[in-house]
């Protein structure tokens, strides 16, 4: 999420809120250790201040900036959600708070809160920003969960890109408002020569620097600056998607190749190597217990003199690295039974193996 | 950029094709559909309206009821995207995979068609001949609009109750080969019940076996078995129109409303791939015509006037490998003998079979009394037109 330096600058305009002010003096001078990346000790000094003036806004205002810097995102809502209970007026706290419940991955209320902040301010042009942000992210969620992606995956990775976005790319060129991709690409894009994995690694992010540069770029971002973030932006996803395209051409491979393994073990009337092809969470037909359906299994493959199985026209549809399904025609023939059918074996990746984790027949 | 959502749904709506609206009233109000629908198109009609933040709330009711109901997921992501950017079509989901958003849309399309062309009041699909007393239900499905109707026998006159969302096999219905995932056309019945425990999660609340392959498909050579009526998985609220390997699928929800009213072994389950309905009275005439033809050969086989009872026979039957010579010349020597023959027939069913080839599937319990043979069997037999008549194509028994 955007903007969080943004806000600090805005901060300094609540010294016309009318509420209970610290001296100019003090505020300047957490301003100044905070902007040098010093935050223990602007958290200290920020501290003493409140000692005195506990109810003073510009002074929790920055605590909570300082602990959002120091990645205390438990305390810093806690110092945001008192601060906007107690001048529910103020934009503001709102605004930090939907930032930083977003990059806890609660869009839900990060949304609320933007809303909050928009009744309170209704031409407040960073919430809204931030709110189409957040419809953006909640309508990606809501997709995800209709077309059945993986999202356990890329969930931990927009968290901790999140973070990171907060730290190190606030005051940059700011995203247009319609962006759609993953934050994490955006910072790829910014970043310039970085991937998007490399960029999720974390390097010290240059602070005081990109927070120099946010104190002169307050306000409202320029066209100038959003056009070549957009471009980077484009750029960037394709590449990733290529990239992820070739992992599940792979994975998919190997998916089929376990299930030829598993045929070649059924045909070879090897029951060992058969049942080794199949999870330990296993899913029996019927239910019944694994040692039943395995006794079983051993029984039928035992049977016949002979068997072939063969697999044809296999189709994976891979719901993320580890987990996929697999449909195919299984023909087998046996001294006694010729059966032609469509199966499907849901797999599961352990260890580095495809095993099968359920297994269907027919309608 | 909203109104871009409207114009969207107007696509939707003016994609379904034109309906007489005889057959199917526009009705603001569904029926006693299940919940989730009702609300999902209430969702749909306030967009209509432009009230999105209404819409956007009956979404969240029905998430908060079925959260693994995707198209509802679908419509929710599009309603908030709409508040950023303009949207472009009905589940604009950037990069999404197009055969799934391609499966939601049409069940979006069979949902909103369900739920704005209602069956008009006294309509009666032409199938539901005549219902013996103790089928309390019928079924019929009609495939073409991904729906399910339920009917109570009222009495011997079909009275529609509800209807449902169903999908039918991946490769759309008339079904001809095992693995061929189709849906079968034709009449057949609940033959037994499969409980949830005893099934995997793939088949939800339950599953009931339907009698596909019946003996007229036995005739035409279709195979495949394990044709089912059944519910859904646990990871998702329902499955696309087109979905299954020749199933037809229900939520669970509505299986299980639907299970109450199956008889097994009794509860008939007609397949169509676009129902024909019938205003009552025309439905009437059918019906008695039909009973009156059964009629008249129970009485030529009283008469024992064998030529005019075998003049019910078409030149294509075939009973077991019986074919109508040797038919004839059993029936001849049987009659032969005899001195006075009464036929009696109780519990009668009568359903005409969906598809091209006209034909009614007779059921009935034949008491059969003469001076020196009598027995009480259940038959059935189908009847096909040809021409201006009606004859047997297949008799046996049931």
């Amino acid at each position: 999420m955007k903007s969080l330096l943004q806000l600090a600058a805005l901060a300094l305009g609540l010294a016309v809120a009318g509420a209970a002010l610290a001296q100019p003096d003090d505020l300047a001078e957490i301003n100044r250790l905070m902007k040098q990346g010093q935050h223990a000790q602007a958290l200290d000094r920020v501290n003493a201040l409140l000692a005195t003036k506990p109810r003073d806004a510009q002074g929790r205002f920055l605590k909570g900036l300082i602990l959002t810097e120091q990645n205390k995102i438990t305390e810093a809502i806690e110092v945001f959600t008192r601060l906007s209970q107690d001048y529910p007026e103020l934009p503001e706290p709102y605004n930090n708070l939907a930032v930083l419940y977003a990059a806890q991955g609660q869009y839900e209320k990060a949304r609320q809160s933007l809303e909050a902040s928009i009744r309170t301010h209704p031409s407040y042009a960073t919430a809204y920003e931030n709110l189409g942000d957040v419809y953006t992210k909640l309508a990606s969620q809501a997709y995800d969960k209709a077309l059945q992606f993986d999202t356990s995956n890329t969930a931990a990775q927009t968290k901790l890109s999140l973070i990171r976005d907060l730290l190190s790319t606030a005051g940059r060129a700011p995203r247009p408002g319609s962006r759609t991709e993953p934050p994490k690409v955006a910072l790829a894009g910014a970043d310039g020569s970085k991937s998007g994995v490399s960029a999720l690694k974390p390097s010290t992010p240059p602070a005081a620097q990109s927070r120099a540069a946010a104190v002169q770029r307050s306000g409202t971002p320029s066209a100038m600056e959003t056009k070549p973030a957009a471009g980077e932006a484009k750029a960037a996803p394709k590449a990733a998607e290529k990239q992820a395209e070739r992992a599940g051409k792979v994975a998919s491979d190997e998916v089929v190749s376990a299930v030829r393994d598993w045929a070649a073990a059924w045909a070879k009337k090897d029951a060992d190597a058969y049942l080794a092809h199949y999870a330990k969470d296993f899913k029996t037909p019927k239910g019944e217990p694994r040692g039943d359906w395995e006794a079983m299994r051993r029984q039928r493959i035992a049977a016949p003199k002979k068997i072939e199985v063969s697999v044809q026209s296999p189709k994976v549809s891979m719901s993320d690295d580890n987990n996929a399904s697999v449909t195919f025609r299984q023909s087998y023939r046996s001294d006694s039974l010729k059966a032609v059918s469509t199966k499907t074996l849901v797999m599961v990746r352990a260890n580095g193996k495809w095993l099968i984790r359920q297994e269907r027949v027919g309608s | 950029m909203r109104q871009s959502l409207v114009t969207l749904l107007l696509l939707l709506t003016l994609a379904l094709p034109g309906t007489s609206s005889t057959v199917f009233a526009k009705s603001a109000k569904a029926g006693s559909g299940s919940s989730p629908e009702v609300l999902l198109n209430q969702a749909f009609e306030d967009i209509g309206r432009q009230r999105f933040d209404t819409a956007l709330g009956h979404i969240d009711e029905l998430l908060r009821m079925r959260p693994n109901f995707r198209l509802a997921q679908l419509v929710k992501g599009d309603l908030l995207l709409a508040r950023v950017r303009p949207l472009h079509t009905l589940g604009d989901a950037p990069n999404a995979p197009a055969d799934r958003i391609g499966d939601l849309r049409e069940e979006a399309l069979a949902r909103v068609r369900a739920y704005r062309e209602r069956p008009a009041a006294n309509q009666i699909p032409r199938y539901l001949l005549q219902m013996r007393p103790d089928q309390k239900h019928a079924l019929v499905v009609d495939t073409g609009r991904s729906r399910l109707y339920l009917f109570e026998n009222d009495g011997g006159r079909p009275r529609f109750v509800n209807d449902y969302y169903i999908s039918q096999g991946k490769r759309g219905s008339q079904k001809l080969r095992e693995g061929d995932q189709k849906t079968p056309i034709g009449v057949y019945h609940v033959t037994a019940s499969m409980p949830k425990r005893k099934l995997s999660d793939f088949y939800g609340a339950g599953a009931y076996p339907i009698s596909y392959p019946n003996e007229w498909d036995k005739r035409q050579g279709r195979n495949g078995h394990g044709i089912w009526l059944h519910g859904t998985p646990s990871d998702t609220f329902s499955r696309p129109p087109k979905a299954s390997d020749g199933c037809v699928v229900l939520s669970n929800q509505d299986l299980e409303a639907l299970a109450k009213s199956l008889q097994i072994g009794l509860t008939p389950v007609i397949i169509s791939e676009a129902v024909e309905w019938l205003p009552a009275a025309d439905w009437s005439t059918d019906r008695n015509r039909f009973l009156e033809m059964l009629n008249q050969w129970r009485a030529d086989w009283e008469s024992k006037d064998t030529n005019r009872y075998l003049a019910h026979y078409s030149k294509q039957f075939d009973s077991n490998g019986q074919d109508l010579a040797a038919w004839s010349r059993h029936k001849r020597q049987v009659n032969s003998g005899k001195t006075w023959i009464k036929v009696g027939l109780e519990n009668v069913s009568m359903f005409r079979s969906p598809g091209p080839q006209e034909m009614i599937v007779v059921g009935f319990d034949q008491n059969y009394r003469s001076n020196n043979l009598s027995n009480v069997m259940r038959k059935r037999q189908y009847w096909i037109r040809e021409g201006s008549n009606w004859r047997i194509v297949h008799e046996g028994g049931a």
